[in-house]
């Protein structure tokens, strides 16, 4: 019956769409009229995406360069503001990888999108650079990163516990813009992206209002977006710490002195640890089996507490939204139309097709609220457990998930500067100072 | 490099584990993309067929002016003397006077082709995409004129931000290789 009443619909709605285009014939010219050229100017070539992925790799390797090999910052600047250049104002900001999280996620979960290879690209490339050599892609690379590199002036020690604190919300960020990329409801890194319309000289007010706030930010504190919202850092965090080569401040042992963890602006040097803890080794074991076994509380609790959520997360669906509305309108709760409903009706389908749509996708954002539910709960109970293992350390190191890798410590480190004094001094001239002073020294 | 064997600590050991894992999803994340055929790039477009011409095109576009145009398909063109694609509801007169044109632009050229049929064409550097003239058209003309993203103009933003706002659902995204849904082919 159902189906009868589809075909029937369809037939009508052919028919209208044929009266449309027959209401006048087209004319039989009798002096040779030709209709002129309809242009259609085509996108960006194909190759040019490539070159794209080939810059990306390029400048991810320099980095990697720059910061572990040549140990040198002001080289680094050179890349900082090329990237800036190339893939901020350049390539709009667009595509990155940081909203290239949301293609995977929708590919992933949607069989009818098939992933662009420069979306795929810019999404593995830089996680397969942290695997070996940390976060480079954030040293010199990205171009929201680089936009709050070069504003940076004066930056401040953030607390530890509201650095803790916030640096819990990327990974909401990045569990939410997952969802609902995966759903189809929106892209908001794209959206709320800080910097975006610097690059493309255009935006919302409201944007306008974010990106400025964010930059006056940048100015005091190291990369806040970079550290309190990026989910792509996310990943990054994960995997530097298994990178092959490291940061490592000082190239032989450490003095100690401190004054590394001073210059980082992005609190990233941890120093080193006391020889006894504040706390013995029974009270921390109690401590951690508490912890661990509180993990799968936290877990099933975000799970229970974000489900309940989920018909309030599903509004952002527009579908959803439709859908809700068509029938408050069908019941007569609600006087008049909005835009949507108006198109939808417009298009002449029965509003049952809206709300089997909606439910579907009601159904998938229940299923999809369980899961991120449970990777809030499991990001709380793991950050909690981390903050309570004692690490052990006897020198000042670089945390290798926090490091951006941005080489500032090394020019400080007394231990390095030791280093360079004799690699100058010595007869293989191979840093850049040694050169520059031979030059200078050299008679005429 | 010693002779002895340097014993691997337990740290060393699981950080290979882990990067080993890592090195394995990219591969297989890698795999997948390529496995699930051409991995085309996609552009954004209009589909006619779905667009109510709400006006948003013409202010959503994070570009000023916005990358959508109008496109006029000439072959569905009845080239009508009283074209409302042109011509405002309530004017003056029938005259080419300004106000008596809906475009607010005045974007769109008459020109005389032979007795009685007019030829209308978009000057696109006038176009602001706010898609009047096409609503004029869909109503009581033929409907050949359409909005459509203008790929010299459009940066393909991963996200569109006239996407995010269009009522109808209308903006797609459609192979590069062919980036243009218009009703006739050519």
């Amino acid at each position: 019956m159902l189906r009868i009443a589809c075909l029937v619909l369809l037939l009508l709605y052919l028919s209208v769409a044929a009266l449309a285009t027959e209401r006048f014939p087209s004319p039989e010219f009798s002096q040779g009229y030709q209709f002129p050229q309809i242009t259609t100017p085509q996108p960006r070539d194909q190759v040019l995406s490539y070159i794209d992925i080939g810059v990306l790799f390029a400048a991810l390797a320099l980095a990697a360069y720059l910061v572990l090999k040549k140990r040198s910052r002001r080289d680094l600047v050179v890349l900082v503001i090329f990237s800036l250049l190339y893939f901020g104002f350049y390539r709009h900001g667009c595509i990155c990888s940081i909203g290239a999280i949301q293609n995977v996620a929708l590919a992933l979960w949607n069989d009818n999108y098939v992933l662009p290879v420069t979306a795929g690209a810019f999404f593995l490339l830089p996680l397969l650079f942290a695997l070996f050599f940390g976060r480079v892609f954030c040293a010199g690379v990205c171009p929201l990163g680089m936009a709050q590199e070069v504003v940076l002036l004066r930056p401040v020690k953030v607390p530890l516990w509201l650095d803790n604190a916030l640096g819990t919300v990327p990974y909401f960020y990045l569990g939410v813009a997952v969802l609902f990329a995966a759903t189809e409801s929106a892209f908001i890194i794209c959206q709320y992206d800080p910097f975006v319309l610097f690059f493309r000289m255009g935006g919302s007010v409201g944007m306008l209002i974010f990106g400025v706030a964010m930059l006056l930010l940048a100015t005091v504190v190291g990369r806040p977006y970079c550290r309190y919202l990026c989910p792509y850092g996310v990943l990054l965090r994960l995997l530097s710490p298994f990178a092959k080569w490291q940061v490592k401040i000082s190239p032989e042992d450490c003095h100690a002195c401190h004054l590394c963890a001073d210059a980082c602006p992005y609190g990233a040097i941890k120093p080193p640890t006391p020889e006894v803890g504040t706390v013995s080794r029974q009270e921390g074991k109690t401590r951690l089996a508490v912890l661990l076994a509180l993990l799968p509380i936290l877990v099933l609790a975000g799970a229970g507490l974000v489900r309940l959520g989920s018909p309030l997360l599903a509004q952002v669906h527009p579908e959803v939204r439709l859908a809700d509305r068509l029938w408050l309108e069908e019941q007569g709760r609600v006087e008049g139309r909005t835009e949507a409903t108006e198109a939808f009706f417009i298009h002449g389908l029965p509003n049952m097709d809206a709300y089997r749509e909606a439910a579907a996708i009601r159904k998938r954002f229940d299923t999809g609220s369980w899961i991120l539910g449970a990777w809030i709960g499991l990001v709380l109970g793991l950050r909690i457990i981390c903050m309570s293992v004692r690490r052990h350390s006897q020198e000042y190191q670089a945390d290798p998930a926090a490091c951006m890798a941005c080489a500032r410590c090394y020019a400080l480190c007394p231990v390095e500067h030791a280093r360079v004094q004799a690699l100058a001094g010595g007869q293989t001239p191979v840093h850049e100072h040694a050169d520059a002073s031979i030059d200078t020294e050299r008679p005429q | 490099m010693s002779d002895e064997p340097r014993k691997m600590t337990r740290r060393e050991f699981l950080t290979e584990c882990v990067r080993g894992a890592g090195l394995l999803t990219i591969g297989g994340l890698l795999g997948g993309v390529v496995s699930r055929g051409r991995a085309q790039s996609t552009v954004w477009q209009i589909d006619p067929d779905k667009c109510t011409q709400c006006e948003k095109c013409a202010t959503a576009c994070v570009l000023n002016p916005s990358a959508v145009k109008c496109v006029h398909e000439y072959a569905i063109c009845g080239y009508c003397e009283l074209c409302f694609g042109y011509l405002a509801d309530q004017r003056p007169d029938d005259t080419e006077a300004a106000e008596n044109q809906r475009c607010p632009t005045n974007a769109i050229r008459r020109s005389f082709v032979e007795d009685p049929y007019y030829q209308y064409v978009i000057d696109e550097s006038k176009c602001i995409g706010c898609g009047v003239c096409v609503k004029g058209c869909q109503t009581f003309g033929n409907g050949s004129l359409i909005l459509q993203i203008r790929h010299d103009r459009c940066i393909n933003c991963n996200q569109c931000a006239i996407a995010d706002v269009c009522p109808s659902d209308a903006i797609v995204r459609v192979p590069a290789a062919k980036p243009y849904l218009l009703q006739t082919k050519g």
